[in-house]
Parts: structure tokens; C-alpha cells; sequence
């Protein structure tokens, strides 16, 4: 008998079949994972949990009876039937049938009309953001390579005693010493025995030979040494370009008198799903919060949300303030800049050449993007606004989207980041 | 032996060792069971749900459906719905049976008594075991079938693998030969032949032969439609067997694939057969052996209380009209029937001597038990060896509900008139071949349209779950690559209904060329 110790064993055996599992579920996986982030908070969309999905599209099917025909079972616990009685047929489920013919091999799914999954933070991102694609990001990486690393580039003569590949080392030696037929230990230890033999049974001339032999061999072994410097080689790296991957992301809000807090909280969900977005993409996002009424001002991000104001509408203002921090702290070559204004695009008249002035003139050069939100009342059918029509006429111009329900947020998001071939198959 | 084998709930590997001899003592000296080496493995928690995950066994091809289930054992099991087992056992040689690190000493020495000399005794003295399962081969063939399938993976796609392995799982149940054949599976050398299957294959093939004209066609002995019957070994009950000799459009690494499924499937077999009696015999020998050990003071009055409470679980059986009644509890009813009948070779009744006159009074319960674990499935054993008693004590009665009817009818109970009808009805729901549906493959239509025909022989107008044999039909459909007939044909030979499929998506399940 043998006890042995699993415990140290790799655990986690199971996860290839469950990531199979998750792809395979993807669709309904992914429809499940956009519900329930629709009815989260905030602060917890990023977050993982547990998703309910219908068992439906994940069944194994196989044949079995059904509850059409006769059925018998036997039951333990009899009180007070006697042969022949009657008893009313229990409402909702075949009678007598119960689970007697599910139990097939690899009828897993049973007779559960939905399953639960639990995913991890990471696994609800990616569903959650999936086909979404960064727009220009092709641009910005092939002009941003000034950073290096180091990366691996096959053997070399010299190099330091850290950096020494001892295999490749070794295996050089090995060659070497077979291609110079080196003595093995083991020949010499032969030939020793054989002599050891020959004198025992004093053959002379024999020994005499063995004599000569070993004496070659040890020649031999001494000449051509176990390791010679010509075997030694090293790892060698060489520097490589490296993408940056930092990104800023301005949040740009109007907080004027006009933004009701139902057009505050829908803009608050775009900016959210922007950064949870970035995040995924990049290795560092940082994020600038400017809010504005008729003057803005950079504020942190419980200001930003929370704290109220009034006040008319300049847009110019953020415009202002947005170039002068990019100016400031984020130079183009080392950022990837991206720009998400929300507001009710209730300018004030005079500000909007201002406005356009800035952004052809500033802002839309230097960012990877900008999407420009403009939130309403449900149901209102007030006619475009007036920033609207200002944007709307530049060229290039930001992308732009109109919301007026909490819903919308996550279809408008997903159209504007949606990926380039899709976007050119869909329209 | 009166030496405490441990004290308290910790325990060590040289407690295990010291545990395992002693129970070794008793049931290879006292009770002369016959077992596998064994082998004991300790693991942790999370390794057993991997182990649940795929079947119980250590090693499995990959497959989506394996993480399906590793994904609802671990939601129940985080959420507290269902406690993991204390152990698994695998019917191998050695006898791998897994213990828990959570377990206290006491728990260690039943899965001990149960799993490494209940089940294992009766993995290898049951008929049915011996007869198609190949201990000493399994864990190989495991293996031989994960690298297989990891490679067809990489060759032809991990898409296609796994619609294929979709396709035959959901045959499965349709995959096993239900009456004895000429040889027992023997697993090293099914990987051998695999591999010999192809090279031959390989060798043989050669384009020029496919341009040369037939000779004169042979006239047939018997009618066309006999001879080919015959040929195609029709009517045949093991769909992925007849799948795999004949589909026509099949790879080679698909029949292999299929072949693979079909032998594990049947490796499973046996225990669906046996749950009663391989839970009955475990659970008979673990508290012949716990008592044994609290007789002679091996364990403490408190371990053996322990064992009690644990027992009394494990064999309880809540009553039809209990909020957790679910169905018969295969560990209390095998465990009811065992002591039953050890109570009838030594202390009988009349009632007993009239009903089982050649055990009432043998005075000899370990061999009569014994030779009834290795010659019995649970069908024949309870339409056997299921006495009154036992029917009594457990107030059985028989319901059937037949939908012509406004009512269920109570069809028996536990008395004089009952006993045998009972134990029939009883007996058939643990008949595999009378639970599962019975689907042949009945004909193929080579002059036509190269159409297959399968019927489903219908008892008790009891017809298919519809949309789930469609969908299974549509996998049969795939893999034979041409339309597939099924038709429900009642006693009489009336058709009740009929479903069709034709082949979707050919190009997954065709030549399969890389």
C-alpha cells in the first residue's frame, strides 16, 4: 500500500476546461454580463460576480423518454394506501417520473433551467468590453517608440559570468570532446582492469601493451580538456523598441445650472465605462477631471461627481483649460490622449466660434480621440443644440452622440468604440 | 490488537499507514475480501473538484462540457449547497482512492474501510467488472486519449475536435454494447492496435486502385437487404460503434476520436449498473470493519460515535412525502439489503426459509454475501434478493401513473399480494436497458439516398423527449454525413412518430484535412 502526498500537486486542473466552458457559453455569456452591468452602481461595473445564464444554449443533450406514456415507481414510506387506490396526480411535475431517466452519461444540465457562473474581475472586463477596439491606435504607436527594453537574441562568445548559458555551454563541450575522441573515464577504468588481469596472470607482453595505452590515454585526457574556453557562450540581449503604453483621459463635464442630476448620472456612466475601458488597454491610465460652468476648473474626482455648482455654460473655458494641462503635464509624444466632454450642449451663443477656433485649431490635432456626449431628458424632443451644431460642422470633428435614457449609455458607448471593420460592415 | 490507532482528530501519513494495516488485517484475515493493491492518495479540497470534474478520474481529454460541470460543483459547493464526498475511488489496479486533508483521523478510516476495501473488493469480483472493465489499463488508456486528442486538436483544430466530441457524448448513452461480446476491453493493447489501425490504413492507400473497374459483381447468398443487414452487423444497439465502422465520411482520427468515447463510456457502464450494490457492499464492509475496530479497541467510544452519526447520514432515507425526498438512496438500500441478508443465514423465519430457502440458516453470511457481489447487478440482486422484510420496513408501494387515467393508481404494497409485484417493478428501475430508451440502427438506405434509419422501440407509449432527440439526432446526422430517419415504433409495430435530420456545417465532420 502507498500513501502518497497530492497536496503539492498543481491544482487548478480544471481551469483549461472552464475557459473552453466560457467560450463556448460566449454568447449568452456575454448578454448576461451587459444586463448585469446595467443594473450596477457606478463604482462596481468593473467588478466580477456572478452571472446568471439560461442553461438553455449550454445543454448537452442525449436521448431520453420524456413524460409522455405510463410510469411506475416505487416509493418507501407508505401510511395509508391499500392496493387499488387512487391518489390525484401532483401538480406540476409527470406524476410518478421524477428524475428517473435523467441521470444519462453526460446529462449534466439536468433538469435546471439556468446556471450559474462566477467570474473573476479580469473575465467579466474582457466579455464586458469585447469587440471594442481602440480608435487610431495604429496611429499613435508607430510615432511613439522612443522607449526600450531588453529582449532575448540567441548566443554569444562574451559576456558576463551572469548572463553564462550553461546547456548550450556544455553541449558545445560534449561535441568538442567527441569530435577529438577524448578517453571516457569508463575505457580508462576497462583498460586498468585488463591490466590488473594481465599481471595477475603475468602476461608480460600484454601488460607490457595496457602499459603503453593508458599511458596515450592519460596524454590524451590532459591535452584536451573537459571545458575549453572556445565552448563557453552567453545569453545575449539586445535593446528593442517598446510601444508606450500610458494614457491620459480628460473628462470634461458641464455642471451649469441646466444638467439635471439624471443627465450628471448619465454622463458619469460614460465616463466610467471609458476608464474601465482604457485600463483594460493600457498599462497606465491617469485621469483629468475639468468641470466647467461659464469658468472651469481641474477638480478631483469626488468634486467632480458630487459637489454642485451654477452658473452659465462657456465651453471655451474646459476647451482652455484642457490645452493648457495637456501642455503643461502630458506631452504628445509620450501620451496617448483621449478627450470625453459631456454636457447639454447649451452654449452660450457667443462662445461657440471661440469654441470651434479651439478645437480645430488645438485640441482635435493632438488627441487619439474625442467623443463628445450630449445628454438630455428622457423623452424631450428639443432640437439639436447649439454646441452640437458647432461641432458638427468641423472637419475632422469628434465623434459625437446624443443620450437621453441610462440605457442607451453602454449601446452609444459600444457604437463609438465599436472595431473599424465592423463599424464599415454595419453602416 | 487493542492499541489505539490514534487520539483525536489529527492524523499524520504513518497514522494512514497504521489505520490501513488494521483495517487491512480485518478484511483480508476476518471478512476474506479480494482485492487491488491499493494506493492512497491525500488531497486537497480544490484537487477534488478537479477530480469531480472529470468523471472521478485523474486524468481526461479536454472538453468544454468537463468545465461546465467543475463550474457547477464549484457554485454549489462555494455557496454550501452540497458537501464534497469524504472520498472517490477509482476502479484501477492499483486501487486509487482519494482521501480529503480536511478529514479528521476517524473520517480517514471509514473512506478507508469503504473505498480502498468495500468498493475495491467489488470493483474486482463483480462479474460485470471483470467482464468489461480493465483495471490495470485504464489509467493508460486515460492518458493515450488525452495526448490523442490534444494532438487531433492541434492538427485539425480545436473547433472541430470539439464538435465532433460534442457530437459523440451526446450518443453516449447509445455508445455501449449492453450483452457480453466475444473479448473484454484490454486497454494497452487498444492503444497499440490504434496506432497499428492507422499505419496500416496509410500503407494500403493508394489512389491507382480507386480508378480500376470492378470485377463481375458476386451474386448474393440471400436477398440484398439481408446481406447487407448482415454486413453492417444490423440491427445494432451501440450507435457509436456502428458509427464508427461505417460512417462513411469519417477521418481515421475521427473514427479514433469516436472509438475513444465509446470505450470510456463503456468503462463507466458497469457502475451505472451496480450503484446499489457497490454502495451496499462499501458501506456493509466499512461498519463491519468499524465495529470490529471499536470491539477490539482500536478506536475510542468517542471516534466510534463519530463513525455513528456519519453512518446514520450516509444511509438515510427520507420518506416519499419528505420535503428531501429526491429518489431511493442507493447507499441505504444496498446497505438494508446487505444486513438483511446476512440476517437471514444466521438468524431466519419461516417467511425467509419459504422465500430464499437455500440462504434462511447457511450460518455462512460472508461467503453467501460474497458470491452475491460477484454474480449480481443491481436489477438481478433486487429482483432477487429484496425479501419482505426489508419491503416492509421500508413500507414500499407501487405507483404508476398512466396518463390515460385521471389518477395515479397505488398498483401494490407491502403485503402478502404485494411482495413479488413490488420487487418486479421495483427490480426494472434499475434495469439500465429498460430506463434507457431503446434505439437501434435498423437500416441504411445504399440504393437511395444513403439514408439511416434508426427506431426507437417505444414501451408504454413512453416516447422521446422531443426537442432534445432532435438536437441528438441532428448530431447523428453530422456524423454519419448523410439524412437520418428516427422512428418511434410502439409493441405492435405501429409508427408513433418520426423525426429527420440532415447533416449541418459538412465541412467540420468531412475529410478532415488540416
Amino acid at each position: 500500500m502507498y500513501v502518497i502526498d497530492r497536496r503539492l500537486n498543481p491544482s487548478g486542473k480544471s481551469l483549461p476546461n472552464r475557459q473552453r466552458f466560457l467560450r463556448r457559453a460566449g454568447k449568452v455569456l456575454r448578454e448576461a454580463v451587459r444586463n448585469v452591468s446595467a443594473s450596477r452602481p457606478i463604482r462596481e461595473v468593473g467588478e466580477g460576480g456572478v452571472v446568471i445564464i439560461p442553461a438553455r444554449g449550454i445543454d448537452e443533450p442525449s436521448f431520453h423518454t420524456g413524460s409522455d406514456g405510463q410510469h411506475g415507481r416505487v416509493l418507501p414510506g407508505n401510511k395509508e394506501f391499500l392496493e387499488g387506490d387512487r391518489i390525484a396526480r401532483p401538480q406540476g411535475s409527470g406524476g410518478g417520473k421524477g428524475k428517473g431517466s435523467g441521470n444519462g452519461a453526460g446529462n449534466g444540465g439536468g433538469g435546471e433551467d439556468e446556471f450559474k457562473v462566477a467570474l473573476s474581475a479580469e473575465e467579466f472586463l474582457t466579455l464586458f468590453l469585447e469587440d471594442l477596439e481602440l480608435p487610431d491606435l495604429e496611429r499613435r504607436k508607430l510615432s511613439l517608440t522612443d522607449s526600450t527594453g531588453m529582449r532575448r537574441a540567441g548566443y554569444t562568445k562574451s559576456g558576463s559570468p551572469a548572463n553564462l548559458a550553461v546547456s548550450r555551454t556544455m553541449r558545445n563541450a560534449l561535441s568538442r570532446r567527441m569530435a577529438l575522441k577524448r578517453p571516457k573515464p569508463e575505457d580508462l577504468a576497462a583498460l586498468e582492469e585488463a591490466l590488473r588481469y594481465a599481471e595477475e596472470v603475468k602476461d608480460e607482453m600484454q601488460a607490457a601493451r595496457l602499459r603503453e595505452l593508458i599511458d596515450t590515454h592519460g596524454v590524451r585526457t590532459r591535452a584536451i580538456p573537459y571545458i575549453d574556453p572556445i565552448d563557453i557562450r552567453y545569453r545575449r540581449f539586445e535593446p528593442s523598441p517598446r510601444p508606450i503604453a500610458q494614457a491620459v483621459m480628460f473628462c470634461i463635464m458641464d455642471v451649469s445650472g441646466s444638467m439635471t442630476e439624471h443627465m450628471k448620472d448619465m454622463a458619469k456612466r460614460f465616463f466610467m465605462l471609458l476608464y474601465v475601458f482604457l485600463q483594460k488597454r493600457y498599462k497606465q491610465v491617469e485621469v483629468v477631471f475639468i468641470r466647467h460652468t461659464d469658468e472651469a476648473k481641474e477638480v478631483d474626482e469626488k468634486t467632480f461627481f458630487e459637489s454642485r455648482e451654477t452658473g452659465g455654460t462657456r465651453v471655451s473655458s474646459a476647451l482652455i483649460e484642457a490645452q493648457k494641462i495637456l501642455e503643461e503635464r502630458y506631452p504628445v509624444a509620450d501620451w496617448n490622449i483621449y478627450i470625453a466632454q459631456a454636457s447639454d450642449g447649451d452654449n452660450e451663443s457667443g462662445d461657440n466660434d471661440r469654441a470651434t477656433a479651439l478645437m480645430r485649431d488645438g485640441l482635435l490635432p493632438l488627441c487619439q480621440y474625442f467623443a463628445y456626449l450630449e445628454v438630455d431628458e428622457p423623452h424631450s424632443d428639443t432640437p439639436t443644440s447649439s454646441l452640437w451644431k458647432t461641432y458638427d460642422k468641423l472637419d475632422p470633428g469628434p465623434a459625437m452622440r446624443r443620450v437621453t435614457t441610462r440605457q442607451e449609455i453602454y449601446p452609444v458607448f459600444r457604437e463609438l468604440f465599436r472595431r473599424r471593420n465592423e463599424a464599415l460592415e454595419t453602416t | 490488537m487493542s492499541a489505539l490507532l490514534f487520539e483525536g482528530a489529527d492524523w499524520s501519513f504513518e497514522t494512514i499507514q497504521r489505520i490501513h494495516d488494521r483495517v487491512e488485517e480485518i478484511a483480508l484475515g476476518e471478512m476474506k475480501l479480494d482485492v487491488y493493491p491499493n494506493q492512497i492518495e491525500v488531497i486537497t479540497s480544490e484537487q477534488l473538484l478537479d477530480a469531480y470534474a472529470g468523471s472521478g478520474m485523474p486524468i481526461y481529454y479536454g472538453h468544454w462540457s468537463f468545465g461546465k460541470r467543475f463550474v457547477q460543483h464549484e457554485g454549489h459547493y462555494r455557496k454550501g449547497y452540497t458537501d464534497l464526498a469524504y472520498e472517490l475511488v477509482i476502479n484501477s489496479s492499483p486501487c486509487i482512492s482519494y482521501v480529503m486533508e480536511g478529514n479528521s483521523a476517524l473520517m480517514q478510516t471509514l473512506v478507508i474501510a469503504h473505498a480502498a476495501f468495500g468498493h475495491n473488493h467489488f470493483f474486482k469480483n463483480n462479474q460485470l467488472f471483470r467482464d468489461w472493465t480493465d483495471a490495470p489499463g485504464i489509467l493508460d488508456y486515460l492518458q493515450f486519449a488525452r495526448t490523442y486528442i490534444a494532438q487531433c486538436e492541434e492538427t485539425y483544430g480545436e473547433r472541430n475536435v470539439e464538435r465532433l466530441i460534442d457530437a459523440a457524448h451526446a450518443l453516449m448513452s447509445h455508445g455501449v454494447h449492453r450483452s457480453p461480446r466475444r473479448r473484454k476491453t484490454d486497454f494497452k493493447t487498444e492503444q497499440a492496435r490504434a496506432k497499428e489501425r492507422r499505419e496500416h490504413d496509410e500503407k494500403i492507400y493508394n489512389e491507382l486502385w480507386e480508378t480500376l473497374p470492378g470485377g463481375a459483381p458476386k451474386t448474393p447468398q440471400t436477398s440484398p437487404e439481408a446481406h447487407l443487414a448482415n454486413l453492417l452487423e444490423l440491427p445494432q444497439e451501440n450507435i457509436l460503434y456502428f458509427l464508427e465502422k461505417t460512417a462513411p465520411r469519417l477521418a481515421p482520427w475521427q473514427r479514433e476520436i469516436i472509438r475513444i468515447v465509446r470505450l470510456l463510456a463503456q468503462y463507466f457502464h458497469p457502475q451505472r449498473q451496480t450503484k446499489v450494490m457497490n454502495e451496499g457492499v462499501a458501506t456493509y464492509v466499512h461498519y463491519k470493519i468499524m465495529n470490529r475496530l471499536h470491539e477490539s479497541g482500536n478506536i475510542t467510544d468517542g471516534a466510534f460515535l463519530e463513525f455513528l452519526t456519519s453512518h446514520t447520514n450516509v444511509v438515510f432515507q427520507p420518506q416519499f412525502d419528505d420535503r428531501r425526498f429526491s429518489s431511493i438512496n442507493p447507499y441505504a438500500l444496498g446497505f438494508a439489503m446487505m444486513t438483511d441478508l446476512e440476517r437471514i443465514c444466521v438468524k431466519p423465519t419461516d417467511e425467509d426459509r419459504d422465500w430464499f430457502p437455500e440462504l434462511a440458516g447457511c450460518n455462512d453470511p460472508t461467503n453467501a454475501l460474497k458470491d452475491i457481489w460477484a454474480h449480481y447487478r443491481d436489477e438481478s440482486f433486487i429482483s432477487q434478493y429484496l425479501s419482505p422484510r426489508v419491503m416492509r420496513d421500508w413500507r414500499m408501494f407501487n405507483l404508476v401513473d398512466d396518463p390515460a387515467e385521471p389518477t395515479l393508481k397505488v398498483e401494490a404494497i407491502h403485503d402478502e399480494r404485494g411482495y413479488r409485484r413490488i420487487r418486479r417493478a421495483f427490480a426494472r428501475e434499475y434495469d439500465v436497458g429498460h430506463v434507457d430508451p431503446q434505439i437501434e440502427v435498423v437500416a441504411v438506405d445504399l440504393q437511395g439516398d444513403r439514408r439511416l434509419i434508426v427506431q426507437h422501440s417505444v414501451r408504454g407509449g413512453r416516447l422521446l423527449a422531443s426537442r432534445e432527440a432532435s438536437e441528438v439526432l441532428g448530431y447523428l446526422a453530422d456524423l454519419w454525413g448523410y439524412p437520418v430517419l428516427l422512428r418511434e415504433v410502439d409493441e405492435h409495430g405501429n409508427g408513433l412518430r418520426e423525426h429527420t435530420a440532415e447533416p449541418r456545417g459538412r465541412e467540420a465532420f468531412q475529410s478532415g484535412k488540416p
